[in-house]
């Protein structure tokens, strides 16, 4: 059997292993790069706990190869806060009771992360929908909801704040 | 006490740090992996494991065979039954455990398990608990006692049957009912798993794993290892627990992977990782329900409920691996009678033997309350339809009333609190009960299908008192020690486990609620057994009714010492201080006065002769009674006519759970209860073939409810608190579980009982809907 | 789940890609988003040799229209699909079907080709491109040819590309004045595969009647198909619910489900009628809302 060299930016950082072929995305990020906040909780694409960026899409990495990532930019977890600063849906979540057990977050924030890129002011229906393929046990997803549009709303002025005396284009 | 104070446990989980068992990693450390039967029956007449030992990586395969020598092919269950760990002739269940294969990588693993080649012959397969019971059919558990050589576990019953009996033939309305509540899994987003670590030289077994109950894994290995003759004895065996990806009850029971993982250390003298996949979880581990119900209820034409009595096949699988009280193999099931005030009641429940995985453990909800609240629930529903009463008017008419608290329960239950009616009325006035009727009947009016569904439940929960509840002999109390340090810090380590709860907030908050030190300075440790005080550990909502009361109760030592140290430091008599805010004073004179803090310091450093140094104090709670949280709760259905669906348009939940700590977070439980009560209502269901496959065995068919099918449910409360806890509180995770199937289902039957229907069993989907609409000529 | 092992290549263009598949004709398969084919290797159900990555294959995710065709590159996501100015301005339908499938996860990475190639028995897409009378355009090393989208889903997981092509476009006749669709599934829960679905395409005459009709059905057979008979139905009546309703008579008579645990042989049929009723209903609105 081959081996494959693939070289990733994770986080910002370039990151690179011998793969076999069949190696999952999620275990590369989980086993070879040591970034165990993106879990594995299904088999079949139905949970979205192992969800991640790749190149600016949500994607699951538990139903992605390692070699289809190899130059790819990934964004997990653990590449979210800047420093001591929380991302505001990792804020966000935190103020709104949005976790329990906390297994699901880190793949629902990533799907959140992505959605709010997608749409910058999304109603309750279009969040329930945009994490229609995360699964969460413990919390009902009301108050994940409430996280996103605190996140939304959070995100949204700053975007239209001004920056070093300069107004902004809120895009 | 009562503040949503922002849970200390979460920075780890949001920044992607949280450490679950799959996070858990050691140097040298094997995978194993489990060669699974295909089939439900079946004698294994061979393993043939040549091929797997050639694949590169694998370096051992253990069979049923193997541990036969160790005297470890079987193993005990908490429930007193023998469960196999791998088998050395016959399989019992689709997806049980045959082989292991241990290798030095999870991809290894995964090829060693897909070489190793079985030889089976196909026994015939018992799906059916009644079929079971049959003369004709084979004895599935043949290695039991020669006088127990039937398909029936047990059988147990509680009230009095003759009285019941009597109650029922005396009634003027008489209605009987056949109630299935089908087999489901708790599915918790993260599998169970563990790393087993045996180190020969130090003798130590280090057990890293998914357990809600980690002392009493502890003491089981121990036991096990006793009788294998293995040299591991209890204080060299530590498990840790980490953090846990959701629990629900699917995470107390002793599963064969964990044992196969000790084993596998334990011969080769390296750690052994098993994590089980999504299909393993759903295939093998315990389930929860499978009870069906034939229940008979009594009333006078007034609808007044005169009698009960209730016979029930419970579907265990091949073992009885419940984790239920030694004397209450069907839980608390006996608690039937509800929020309903009558004196006549009989409940019978027989265990029974299938070829299934085992079942009886909790789904959100350990010990059987969710069976009998269903039950009850429908009962009064279809009574009140039946006699054409308003479902409302009628539990109103039926409740225990507020002043017959502490109320004696014809199945001997003592109910500590409550206000019913209180509950229900407030849900009634949220969700607007006449317009909902009215906007009803207006559309029935019109051809269209919409339901409104009241559930009134009463949980009993806290198990519990030791004179009679016990897990194989241990008794059921929870233990919580304080140590304050010099500088007024607080480290406190409980006996339950959190796998969600916030435990380390909660907990917190009671220490700093009769204490008086902020939140931020108390750390709250649990899940490791070399450090934590024993307990039971956290399943049917007993967290708070044990753990939180022993922590509260130390924390009364605490005080208790730190009164005499005041009196030290401020020269005072003990009688002459006050306590408020976290400070002692001298009465009349608030200037005279120590805080908590400078207290703690005095404990090191300026204590009184014949004092021990320090503050610290360590409780074992022993609950004088259970806790009985309620609530009501209402929700309103439409339905497709042309497909069946069913939807949820709002479900309004009252609850009380007594005292509560933190709003937010009692809040956030309901809500997933809730979640958690609809999944098994309308979507979640395992289901066998013919042949005992399992039908459902990945989350394609699984169905976990989304955001999209979760309603925006609709919270609130009242405060009854608990006459016994120290602290007023009562326990909430599994009320809402308990609580909506009930009020779905009967929101379905509501909107369809003109047609003549008065029941559909749970999950209501919509083929079930369909073929009802079909045959009454509406679809 | 761990997938067997397999060998790995991503050849920079479809030459490259031909040529392999050539050489390793049976045992190569072709991997797109892996949405599809993924799930299958973990569950060990596929066990290929050697996965050929058409992730550098420039040029195969367009979508344009020409004077008569709707042209969707086969390695188009369905969000790309469902976002993309030509869909969301004419084509409602396809943006429905798009937006339906599966998750957002899914939709980002998934594309309509590996869909179609992979041929689940209840999938989206076949249903409308039977619907719509779509082609579908496979590439060899000895040259292209069209199939025919009533020809091409043969059987479960089984569709006319031969080993040594490449699925490279699907074809769909550019939505003419009067023409509507719309598309109806039941699933049991978001994200689920369907438990039945229906997709319809209607032309309507200047007099109003049916003049043009497809009716694609997903779910309730070995693969999706065309509901002929259904279709037949439609031809040259008034749209009415009467209509609908001999069209969905017709369309479920012609379903061959199995029971299973998405419910019994009658529930489906049932729910085919049914569906079909309420796609042709939007296909209306839509036919009429649509002057060209």
């Amino acid at each position: 059997m081959t081996t494959h060299h693939v070289t990733l930016t994770v986080n910002g950082e370039a990151l690179e292993a011998d793969v076999e072929p069949r190696l999952l995305l999620v275990h590369l990020l989980r086993e070879n790069f040591g970034l165990t906040g993106t879990h594995i909780g299904c088999d079949t694409s139905n949970c979205g706990a192992c969800t991640v960026h790749v190149n600016g899409e949500s994607a699951k990495s538990c139903t992605m190869l390692a070699v289809q990532a190899d130059g790819a930019s990934v964004r997990t977890i653990e590449g979210m806060a800047d420093g001591a600063t929380l991302h505001p849906l990792q804020q966000a979540f935190w103020d709104q009771h949005g976790l329990q057990c906390g297994f699901c977050t880190p793949g629902m924030i990533m799907q959140a992360a992505w959605l709010l890129g997608e749409n910058n002011d999304p109603s309750e229906d279009e969040i329930r929908h945009g994490i229609s393929g995360n699964l969460c046990r413990c919390t009902g997803y009301v108050n994940i909801v409430k996280a996103i549009q605190q996140a939304a709303g959070t995100m949204a002025e700053s975007a239209s704040a001004p920056v070093d005396g300069q107004a902004v284009a809120a895009g | 006490m009562g503040h949503s104070v922002k849970r200390k446990e979460d920075p780890r989980f949001i920044r992607g740090q949280g450490e679950y068992i799959d996070d858990v990693n050691l140097p040298g450390q094997l995978w194993l992996d489990i060669v699974r039967s295909p089939y439900a029956h079946a004698t294994i007449k061979g393993i043939d494991a040549s091929e797997a030992l050639k694949v590169p990586g694998v370096l051992a395969v253990i069979t049923g065979k193997d541990l036969e020598g160790y005297k470890l092919h079987w193993m005990p269950t908490l429930a007193g039954d023998m469960q196999m760990v791998l088998p050395t002739d016959t399989v019992m269940y689709q997806a049980q455990e045959v082989a292991a294969v241990i290798a030095t990588s999870r991809y290894a693993a995964a090829d060693g398990i897909a070489a190793v080649l079985v030889d089976y012959e196909p026994l015939p397969v018992v799906i059916d608990p009644f079929k079971s019971l049959d003369a004709d059919a084979p004895i599935l558990r043949p290695d039991r006692g020669p006088d127990k050589q039937t398909n029936r576990i047990w059988h147990w019953e509680s009230g009095d049957e003759a009285k019941a009996d009597a109650a029922l033939a005396d009634a003027e309305v008489r209605i009987e009912e056949d109630i299935y509540i089908p087999r489901i899994h708790v599915a918790s987003i993260e599998t169970c798993g563990c790393v087993a670590d045996w180190n020969p030289v130090r003798q130590q077994l280090t057990l890293h794993m998914t357990s809600q109950a980690p002392h009493a894994i502890r003491t089981v290995l121990a036991l096990v290892a006793a009788g294998a003759g293995l040299p591991i004895s209890e204080q060299n065996i530590r498990v840790k627990t980490h953090d846990i990806g959701g629990g629900f009850g699917g995470k107390v029971p002793v599963y064969p992977g964990y044992v196969l993982a000790v084993a596998a250390s334990f011969l080769i003298g390296k750690p052994v990782k098993w994590i089980e996949d999504r299909s393993e979880n759903l295939q093998a581990d315990s389930f929860a329900r499978d009870y069906h119900i034939h229940a008979e209820l009594g009333a006078t034409k007034e609808g007044k409920i005169t009698g009960l009595k209730v016979r029930t096949i419970a579907d265990h699988g091949y073992s009885d691996a419940a984790a239920d009280p030694s004397k209450f193999p069907a839980g608390l099931f006996n608690v039937i009678t509800g929020s309903y005030d009558f004196p006549n009641a009989f409940v019978e429940v027989d265990g029974v033997y299938t070829n299934k995985p085992p079942g009886g453990v909790a789904y959100r909800c350990s010990f059987r309350v969710t069976e009998a609240v269903h039950a009850i629930e429908r009962m009064v529903d279809i009574l009140a339809h039946d006699i054409g009463k308003d479902p409302a008017q009628l539990r109103m008419e039926n409740f225990i009333q507020p002043e017959q608290f502490p109320y004696k329960s014809p199945t001997g239950w003592e109910y500590d609190s409550g206000n019913y009616p209180v509950a229900l009325q407030k849900a009634m006035d949220i969700i607007d009960y006449p317009g909902l009727r009215k906007e009803q009947a207006e559309k029935r009016a019109r051809g269209e299908l919409m339901g409104i569904g009241i559930c009134s439940f009463t949980e009993i929960v806290g198990a519990g008192p030791s004179h009679d509840f016990d897990i194989i002999g241990l008794k059921m109390n929870d233990g919580c020690e304080i140590r304050v340090h010099p500088t007024g810090k607080v480290l406190a380590r409980i006996g339950s486990q959190t796998q969600g709860q916030g435990h380390e907030t909660t907990y917190a908050q009671i220490i700093a609620e009769e204490l008086g030190f902020p939140v931020a300075d108390i750390k709250i440790e649990y899940g490791d057994t070399d450090t934590a005080p024993y307990g039971l550990g956290t399943y049917g909502s007993r967290s708070t009714p044990t753990s939180g009361a022993s922590t509260a109760m130390a924390s009364r030592k605490i005080k208790d010492k730190a009164r005499k140290l005041a009196a030290h430091l401020l020269e005072a008599s003990e009688d002459d201080l006050e306590w408020i805010n976290g400070k002692f004073f001298v009465k009349g004179s608030p200037e005279r006065a120590k805080t908590i803090q400078e207290i703690a310091f005095a404990a090191y450093t300026n204590f009184p002769q014949g004092m021990e140094m320090g503050l610290e104090a360590v409780d074992y709670y022993d609950p004088p009674n259970l806790t009985f949280p309620f609530g009501s709760y209402i929700c309103v259905v439409d339905i497709d006519k042309g497909t069946g669906e069913v939807h949820v348009r709002r479900f309004v939940a009252v609850d009380d759970c007594g005292n509560v700590i933190n709003p937010m977070i009692v809040d956030g439980q309901i809500h997933g209860g809730l979640t958690m009560g609809l999944a098994p209502a309308l979507y979640e269901e395992i289901r066998y073939d013919e042949n005992g496959n399992n039908l459902a065995g990945t989350f394609m068919d699984y169905l976990l409810p989304t955001a999209i099918e979760t309603p925006a449910w609709e919270l609130d409360k009242t405060v009854t608190p608990s006459p016994h806890h120290p602290i007023g509180a009562k326990g909430v995770g599994e009320s809402a579980t308990v609580g909506a199937p009930p009020a779905i289902a009967n929101a379905v039957v509501d909107a369809l009982w003109h047609l003549g229907v008065r029941n559909i069993d749970i999950p209501i989907t919509p083929p079930k809907v369909w073929a009802i609409l079909h045959d009454k000529g509406i679809a | 789940m761990i997938p067997a092992p397999f060998d790995y290549v991503r050849p920079s263009d479809l030459d490259g890609a031909l040529r392999i598949l050539a050489e390793r004709e049976g045992d190569a398969k072709i991997l797109s988003g892996g949405y599809s084919l993924l799930p299958l290797l973990k569950l060990r159900l596929a066990q290929p040799a050697l996965l050929v990555d058409l992730r550098d294959v420039a040029g195969l995710d367009g979508i344009v229209e020409t004077d008569d065709e709707l042209r969707i590159g086969a390695r188009a996501t369905h969000r790309r699909i469902h976002e993309h100015t030509i869909i969301t301005s004419r084509y409602p339908l396809l943006r429905d079907v798009a937006g339906g499938i599966g998750d957002p996860q899914v939709r980002n990475w998934g594309t309509i080709g590996g869909s179609c190639a992979h041929a689940d028995p209840a999938s989206d897409w076949p249903a409308l491109l039977l619907a719509a009378r779509a082609r579908l355009v496979c590439r060899s090393g000895s040259g292209e040819r069209e199939i025919a989208a009533r020809e091409f889903f043969l059987d479960t997981f089984t569709t006319a590309i031969a080993p040594t092509e490449v699925l490279t476009e699907i074809r769909i006749p550019r939505r003419g004045k009067g023409v509507g669709g719309g598309y109806t599934k039941l699933e049991r829960r978001a994200g689920d595969f369907a438990t039945a679905g229906v997709c319809t395409v209607l032309r309507l005459g200047d007099d109003g009647r049916i003049a043009g009709s497809g009716v694609g059905i997903t779910g309730v057979a070995e693969t999706p198909f065309a509901a002929t008979d259904a279709e037949a139905a439609l031809i040259g009546a008034a749209p009415s619910d009467e209509t609908f309703r001999s069209a969905g008579a017709a369309a479920a008579a012609q379903s061959r489900p199995s029971a299973d645990i998405r419910g019994p042989v009658d529930y489906k049929r049932a729910m085919i009628a049914e569906l079909t009723v309420r796609s042709l209903r939007t296909a209306v609105e839509r036919a009429l809302a649509w002057r060209g």
